[in-house]
């Protein structure tokens, strides 16, 4: 689950990843201000079409989404039961009431959250951390200082894996290992942050040994190129974003979600 | 030729973010970001639990969403801090991926940090104790919620707003407000946070 | 502005001069002064090898130089100046290559770590790859620019931090213990890309080590700390012949001084304790590293495992020590080891392996739990249950015998190198293990802890427990009369 280190290259993995998020966002936020089933649908449908080519692999594409196949249908569960009701009521049990509303209100926010979620997670999935950084800092002028910093907190997680792995080798040598399960997870994410916070207060030194911080323009080794291919992604999820939000006003359907409801 | 009279001390700014502060609060970012990541699995199962007793009640499940940024904050005790440290934590959920998307996942983010740093804001960055930081869990809990409820329960009927916020209000200053105390001050006694206030607050001299 | 000279890829760096006077500090977090009244003046271009026993002050010495400790760590007196300016605003001018490589990774990728340091100081993005490139040569890391850094292996991380530093080209180099933890072969390497680097750039060097014997053709100066100051300066020779007898009773390692070593073993070799079977060991499941061919541990001897680099060796000893599974084969325990528990190491519960099976970690940070050193001696016998005037007697001795009585309040994290390599080898003899493996027990050690560690292993020995050493320092494997077990010597 961790392995967001790993980025195996492709074209679109080379993307900036600034242009993934601003892809991102240009797609994200008019479906969000809409609650229909048929805006949401027909942005799926598109995006459905359009993963295979995200260069990632259905194994991969699996391993990453599967969380929002199965979160997204219980989120729309929760609103058939308890959403608004309105039109004809189907079953009606304590503050469970099931009606014609509530069941399109379901389906409509499950597709929503199936194409924000899906596109987002299947982008992400090649964004390395150092070039993230590099486009935050240069294309997004970000200041550097905080970027870079969360980079080397980003780095850290590789290393959590191997520092739990040290911490429950060195609890058994120490003869406190044989507690109870979840005390000893609990004493051990305690241990591993104490750990990490420690690395952290280190390793800014080391940061400033290499003249981090210091005063003067500070220069980039790797350039983050925003061109054509980035703005076409950004255009292309504005796009499906436009396409998704004209066909639920020509079905009728659109449901602002600040509007009166 | 250096002659220099007295020790050379830099004004050190209060609010001026020095390198640990910036990398310290993004290891904390980074290690919550790795909760939240469990948690966006882990809290389905609560809440399916919880939803039928009383819709809206699934808010006592937030909490651990909102402890990032006081944590942080707490912590670093630098302006912005809850909102850095928030914000980073959404990064890691968002890059590794989540039911909500990247985009909503980091504007969640950013509006939950805001939620706790108005909060040490309003206290202008000097109070640090344990009422503070439940007021920061809950204004961490109230922005979310609020967020949440425009975006994600649009459908919602009135109970269900009513009773979601009180309950996400809880939980955040319970869990991000108390919780993330507590942590501190363990934390401090470690000596892990010698390097900042906290845990200067609570070192003896050896 | 001129960006044709910032282009010019040789432009050798300006030699930097470092003035000291009446300089002091005091850790937050301590009532004593670490290091009063040091005044030193070192010229552009000298090579200076810094001396002391541990927790004298070299790294904090060095930290200050730097400009790296923090104003609000402690307290400062007096004034140190780079060439006439602050150390803290003369970021850039100074690199430091800290004590311990492993926590100064910054980036993932070999090249990027490198450029760093050239990108914080403002060099153009042409000239970075060009120093990047010319800096791993220099050092002598031979790896894709898009390795993962933490792929390294211990000697390589060394040498990718030397390699950061060089990058940027300072005009003062400050490398702390640069070779601990290498094989033999690799120290040679790492100095002799030491010698190289201030060859061809002129830099001045400051190089904190213990080992003064594979340094002295390097360095033109010695400069020695104790108590709080400089007790000793000047040419290598010089300082080593008149003063060699007095530097090496205050725990410097002087060539020639060397420390006393225990008596040999006056009991015959008992019974074997544990002895390996087909075994092969993975430090991650699935990954096997190295295949042990035999290997036996004796009741009141010494078994010493040596090798290069990345060979295995720590990997077997946590493997013989119960705490990770064989690959394949097995660790098979003696009955009188066993003694009732069943199956093998690895399965038995850990408060088990306290008494029968103990271990001293690589990393002395990785196995520290308390807050104070004395909790940290106090874990042990604690989780076996003993009395508490049982747990303060045996606490205190080892205190005592350690030298570790006066940092009994302090924080463990807080300890010098030195002192938190003594603080975890004293926390394994604490529960009294019948087999107890060393890694590295010996590294960063000033002369005299040197022979007290030797002694105390000696005497461990002598007491009828056996004692595994996983070890690059030969003389230990000597000093005690080791029998001597060699991990792969191919790579
Ligand atoms: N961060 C810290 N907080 C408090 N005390 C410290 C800290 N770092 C070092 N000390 C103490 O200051 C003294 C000098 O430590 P320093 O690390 O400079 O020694 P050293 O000469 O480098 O020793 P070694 O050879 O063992 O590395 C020691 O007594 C140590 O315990
Ligand atoms: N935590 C870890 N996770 C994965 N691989 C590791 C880990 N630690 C070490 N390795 C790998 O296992 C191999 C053996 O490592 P080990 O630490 O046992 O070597 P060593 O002989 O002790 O070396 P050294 O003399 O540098 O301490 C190396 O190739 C190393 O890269
Ligand atoms: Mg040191
Ligand atoms: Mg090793």
């Amino acid at each position: 689950m961790i392995d967001i280190q790993t980025v195996v290259p492709s074209r679109v993995a080379r993307l900036n990843p600034v242009a993934k998020l601003l892809a991102i966002v240009a797609l994200t936020v008019p479906l969000v201000l809409t609650l229909d089933a048929v805006s949401a649908g027909v942005a799926l449908a598109i995006e459905l079409s359009l993963f295979p080519f995200a260069g990632l692999g259905w194994r991969r594409f699996w391993r990453r989404t599967w969380i929002v196949w199965l979160l997204a249908p219980l989120t729309g569960v929760t609103i058939a039961l308890y959403g608004q009701a309105s039109g004809q009521i189907y079953a009606e049990w304590f503050v469970v009431r099931i009606s014609e509303g509530s069941l399109a209100l379901a389906l409509a926010t499950m597709l929503r959250v199936l194409a924000i979620a899906l596109p987002s997670v299947v982008l992400f999935a090649t964004v390395d951390p150092t070039d993230l950084a590099d486009g935050l800092a240069q294309v997004l002028r970000l200041p550097a200082r905080f970027v870079l910093g969360g980079l080397a907190g980003l780095r850290m997680i590789g290393l959590f894996v191997d520092d739990w792995r040290a911490l429950e080798l060195a609890r058994r040598s120490r003869g406190v290992a044989d507690r109870g399960r979840i005390r000893r997870f609990l004493g051990m994410a305690f241990a591993l942050l104490v750990l990490s916070i420690r690395r952290g207060t280190k390793l800014a030194v080391a940061m400033e040994a290499r003249g981090f911080g210091a005063p003067g323009p500070r220069t980039w080794a790797r350039e983050s190129r925003f061109g054509m291919a980035e703005w076409l992604l950004v255009l292309l999820g504005a796009t499906i974003a436009a396409v998704a939000v004209t066909a639920a006003v020509l079905a009728g359907s659109w449901n602002f979600i600040l509007g009166p409801s | 030729m250096s002659v220099s009279s007295s020790t050379p001390t830099t004004v050190t700014n209060r609010f001026r973010w020095r390198i640990v502060d910036i990398v310290v609060a993004s290891v904390i970012g980074v290690a919550s970001g790795l909760i939240f990541l469990a948690w966006n699995v882990g809290y389905v199962g609560p809440s399916t639990l919880l939803e039928p007793l009383l819709p809206g009640l699934q808010g006592l499940l937030d909490g651990p969403w909102l402890f990032a940024g006081v944590l942080g904050a707490l912590v670093i005790r630098k302006p912005g801090a809850a909102i850095y440290t928030e914000l980073l934590a959404a990064v890691v959920s968002a890059l590794v991926g989540n039911q909500w998307g990247g985009f909503l996942t980091l504007e969640a983010g950013f509006v939950q940090g805001l939620g706790a740093e108005i909060i040490f804001l309003i206290f202008a960055y000097r109070v640090w104790t344990l009422p503070v930081a439940i007021l920061a869990g809950a204004g961490a809990a109230l922005a979310g919620g609020i967020n949440n409820l425009i975006l994600w329960y649009a459908g919602a009927d009135v109970t269900f707003t009513i009773v979601y916020l009180i309950s996400t209000v809880i939980s955040g200053a319970v869990i991000a407000g108390l919780l993330s105390w507590l942590l501190v001050r363990a934390l401090a006694a470690t000596g892990a946070l010698d390097a900042f206030p906290a845990g200067r607050e609570v070192r003896q001299r050896v | 502005m001129t960006a044709q000279s910032a282009l010019t890829p040789s432009a050798p760096p300006h030699p930097v001069a470092v003035g000291i006077e009446g300089w002091g500090w005091r850790h937050g977090s301590r009532r004593a002064w670490a290091l009063r009244e040091v005044g030193l003046r070192i010229e552009p271009g000298e090579r200076v090898l810094l001396l002391g026993a541990s927790g004298s002050g070299k790294s904090t010495l060095v930290r200050a130089i730097a400009g790296v400790l923090g104003a609000d760590e402690g307290e400062s007196e007096g004034s140190i100046r780079l060439g006439g300016a602050l150390p803290s605003a003369a970021r850039g001018r100074a690199g430091l290559v800290l004590q311990d490589p492993d926590s100064q990774v910054v980036l993932a990728r070999v090249g990027d770590e490198v450029a760093f340091g050239c990108e914080n100081l403002g060099v153009p993005r042409e000239e970075i790859w060009h120093r990047v490139r010319e800096a791993l040569e220099l050092v002598g890391l031979d790896v894709p620019l898009d390795r993962s850094t933490s792929a390294l292996s211990g000697g390589q991380k060394q040498r990718l931090a030397l390699a950061a530093v060089v990058a940027m080209r300072p005009g003062l180099i400050i490398l702390d213990e640069p070779t601990a933890n290498l094989d033999p072969d690799g120290v040679m390497q790492v100095r002799d890309a030491v010698a190289r680097v201030v060859e061809q750039t002129g830099a001045t060097l400051v190089v904190v080590e213990h080992r003064v014997a594979a340094w002295e053709p390097v360095v033109d100066r010695v400069i020695v700390l104790a108590d709080g100051g400089v007790v000793a300066d000047g040419a290598p020779e010089a300082v080593l012949r008149d003063r060699g007898e007095e530097l090496a009773d205050s725990g410097v390692w002087v060539p020639g001084h060397r420390p006393t070593w225990p008596p040999r073993a006056t009991r015959p070799r008992g019974s074997v304790l544990v002895s390996t079977d087909d075994l092969v060991v993975a430090r991650v499941p699935g990954r096997p590293i190295a295949e042990i061919s035999h290997l036996e541990v004796t009741e009141g001897a010494a078994t010493a495992i040596t090798g290069p680099n990345g060979a295995g060796k720590s990997t077997l000893g946590l493997t013989l020590a119960g705490l990770i599974p064989p690959a394949s084969g097995m660790v098979v325990p003696s009955s009188a080891l066993a003694d009732g528990q069943r199956g093998h190491p690895h399965q038995w519960p850990s408060r088990a392996l306290l008494t029968r099976l103990g271990m001293v970690f690589q990393d002395p940070e990785h196995q520290l739990l308390a807050r104070t050193v004395r909790g940290e001696l106090e874990v042990g016998p604690r989780a076996l249950g003993l009395a508490e005037s049982e747990i303060a007697a045996r606490v205190e001795e080892l205190l005592h015998r350690l030298r570790l009585d006066r940092l009994a309040e302090a924080n463990p994290y807080t300890l010098s190198g030195g002192e938190k390599r003594r603080l975890t080898v004293a926390a394994a003899l604490a529960t009294r293990p019948r087999v107890l493996v060393l890694d590295e027990p010996t590294f960063g050690q000033d002369a005299r802890t040197w022979a007290e560690l030797v002694a105390l292993l000696a005497r461990v020995r002598e007491e009828g427990s056996a004692v595994v050493t996983i070890t690059h320092d030969l003389d230990v494997v000597e000093a005690l009369g080791a029998d001597s077990f060699v991990l792969g010597g191919s790579s």
